[in-house]
């Protein structure tokens, strides 16, 4: 298995509202950080990603015009490995150089008695999209997502 | 939402006149208190639409509206090819022909008394529902192509269903335009095992009994009466809508500048009718339209498989079929003059009035069945489309009780378990294979129903015919 993030290095995630859906959120030192904050707020909206046993690896790929499609498209990207391998993740580390993304996500088959998974992603938005830094310097990547 | 922003020129009708670079007014029709409550970001998201090229006559909101991504969900607008109008993704969003259909059983409500446990656990077990659900139908290449181009009159042909279903289906079961070839391969293999599934979220099967008919003589031509058992399934076009609403909202954000629109949010990611992205998108989307239908189909198979277990004696057909994400071209009367029009229509249901063509003949004379979703606590609704709509908000109402309240302020209200068993105590079976689902899902996080249909009644965008209470729910 892939070494861990040193903890410092680490994002954090949470929720926040809207209307019909929901908007996730992730933070961190270092955008990389922000973005697997957000992956795992991602994992969040369906099931509480420390339940997700980290057994098989999936390697993603992403490029987009700019930091907030780029965002948008690694969220969508593993809402699509999720739908079509029917799997859930709970751990992920991303890279980006420019406005290209690699990553690994950790996750095992979706087992409905125990993760009780509570709704799917259709789709990530450009609704609250954004990707900056903060006045502590701390990035935060976000939007709302379909469900 | 705040008044002061806002002309009333009816009871239920409220104007936003053009400002900025609003090309038409905002219209939202609604009663007093709906407005009051809704979010500020209907207002602004109903402001944003009316700033989208070749816009026309207005950007509407229906009584549900509440805050949606790019348009808000209950947003109406039109737009002509003509003077440079736009397709947009957004204004569909993910779920595309996301919709309703109603079920007649020849049923009522005695005759479900001894099963009504046994039906509510054989329908959970039929119909797949929530999330990594597959369906027993997989598609190959041939077949999902095959799929794609001819929606249910596909699914009728593979024996899932009746002709006489088409009738009653809007465009007969298969929307016209649909290309195949504009599908990705991602979307073709996210929907490969998907047919003949609930999905999650709001949607949902539930069996419900007529309690009250307002108009008779409509419920009548319906088919059905008060006491009378119906069976409602509202879900859409499942992973294949969802990635062509991924892919080609990036695509138009990313075109948008090439074609000189200004998006005020990225979410309204629009092209040209008249581009190669904007048919590329309808062409897709009218597949993605196809895929609901035939889902839907599938979805009514296995149901009626599972009352001919319980309940041989249960005749199933079909009322109606609305979807109430959409855009479709439709010829309104604009200026005095019939415009041909791409009617973007996202969660709000098509209310075609009295001797449309494009409502059934059983059922033209009165107008086209409006179904209506409440929530697993409250009620449904069936009206039927006015001829004053046509000319209100290009012939559309509302398309459910519409949310009030976040999923996240909903978790932190209700626990799944009491919101089951609450119900129960009314005699309202659910079913999920979620309680955080069902807890996202409590009645108490939606609109009042009743004012929201009432409202949509007074304003004339569709008159109640009856209201359904549910008996079995089952949730994704």
């Amino acid at each position: 298995m892939h070494p861990l993030r040193p903890e410092t290095l680490q994002g954090s995630w949470e929720h926040f509202p809207h209307g019909a859906d929901i908007g996730i959120r992730g933070i961190g030192p270092t955008k990389e950080a922000a973005f697997e904050g957000a992956a795992l707020a991602l994992t969040a909206v369906l099931t509480d990603p420390a339940a997700v046993i980290p057994s098989q690896e999936v390697l993603l790929t992403c490029h987009a015009p700019d930091d907030e499609l780029l965002l948008v498209d690694w969220l969508n990207a593993l809402v699509y490995e999720m739908a079509t391998r029917r799997m859930l993740f709970g751990r992920f580390e991303v890279h980006i150089d420019g406005h290209s993304l690699q990553a690994a996500a950790w996750g095992e088959p979706v087992e409905v008695s125990r993760h009780r998974p509570a709704v799917e992603v259709k789709g990530a938005t450009y609704t609250e999209l954004s990707v900056k830094q903060d006045e502590q310097g701390r990035w935060i990547a976000q939007c709302i997502v379909d469900v | 939402m705040d008044l002061t922003l806002l002309k009333r020129r009816g009871p239920n009708e409220w104007h936003i006149p053009p400002r900025g670079k609003m090309r038409v007014p905002g219209v939202i029709y609604a009663t007093e208190g709906l407005i009051r409550d809704m979010d500020e970001k209907v207002y602004e998201q109903v402001t944003n639409v009316a700033t989208l090229p070749g816009i026309v006559q207005a950007s509407y909101a229906m009584p549900d509206a509440h805050w949606g991504y790019g348009f808000p969900i209950g947003g109406v607008a039109a737009f002509d090819p003509d003077v440079g109008g736009v397709v947009s993704a957004g204004g569909v969003g993910f779920d595309i022909s996301c919709g309703v259909r109603a079920l007649r059983t020849g049923l009522t409500v005695p005759d479900l008394q001894t099963v009504k446990e046994q039906l509510a656990e054989a329908l959970f077990h039929r119909i797949p529902a929530g999330v990594g659900s597959t369906g027993k139908v997989h598609l190959d290449r041939h077949e999902m192509e095959a799929m794609l181009a001819g929606g249910a009159r596909w699914a009728v042909g593979k024996g899932y269903g009746t002709h006489e279903d088409l009738e009653f289906i809007e465009e007969h079961g298969c929307m016209d335009g649909a290309k195949p070839d504009c599908v990705s391969d991602f979307a073709k293999k996210r929907q490969q095992d998907e047919m003949g599934t609930l999905g999650s979220g709001n949607h949902y099967l539930e069996v419900q009994q007529v309690v009250q008919v307002f108009d008779a003589e409509v419920a009548t031509i319906f088919g059905f009466r008060e006491g009378d058992i119906v069976v409602s399934i509202h879900c859409g076009s499942r992973g294949l809508g969802h990635q062509i609403g991924t892919e080609f909202l990036k695509r138009m954000a990313v075109s948008a500048a090439r074609y000189h629109i200004d998006l005020p949010d990225r979410e309204l990611a629009s092209a040209p009718i008249n581009s190669e992205v904007g048919q590329d998108y309808l062409g897709a989307m009218r597949a993605a339209i196809n895929c609901a239908l035939a889902n839907r189909q599938i979805v009514t198979h296995l149901v009626r498989q599972t009352f001919a277990d319980l309940l041989p004696q249960a005749t199933l057909s079909l009322l109606y079929d609305v979807s109430h994400n959409t855009c479709k071209v439709e010829e309104h009367v604009l200026n005095g003059t019939p415009t041909r029009l791409f009617v973007h229509r996202k969660g709000a249901t098509r209310a075609f009035g009295p001797g449309h063509p494009d409502i059934p003949p059983a059922l033209r004379a009165v107008g086209q069945p409006v179904l209506i979703g409440g929530t697993m606590g409250t009620a449904s609704y069936v009206l039927v489309g006015t001829e004053e709509s046509m000319s209100l908000a290009f012939g559309s109402a509302c398309h459910g009780a519409g949310r009030s309240m976040s999923r996240h302020q909903a978790l932190r209200q209700w626990h799944g378990r009491d919101v089951v068993k609450e119900l129960e105590t009314r005699g309202i079976l659910i079913r999920s294979p979620s309680m955080r689902g069902v807890a996202e899902e409590a009645p108490g996080a939606y609109k009042d129903v009743n004012e929201v249909v009432d409202a949509a009644d007074d304003a004339n965008l569709a008159r109640k015919v009856a209201r359904l209470e549910p008996l079995i729910c089952v949730k994704g």
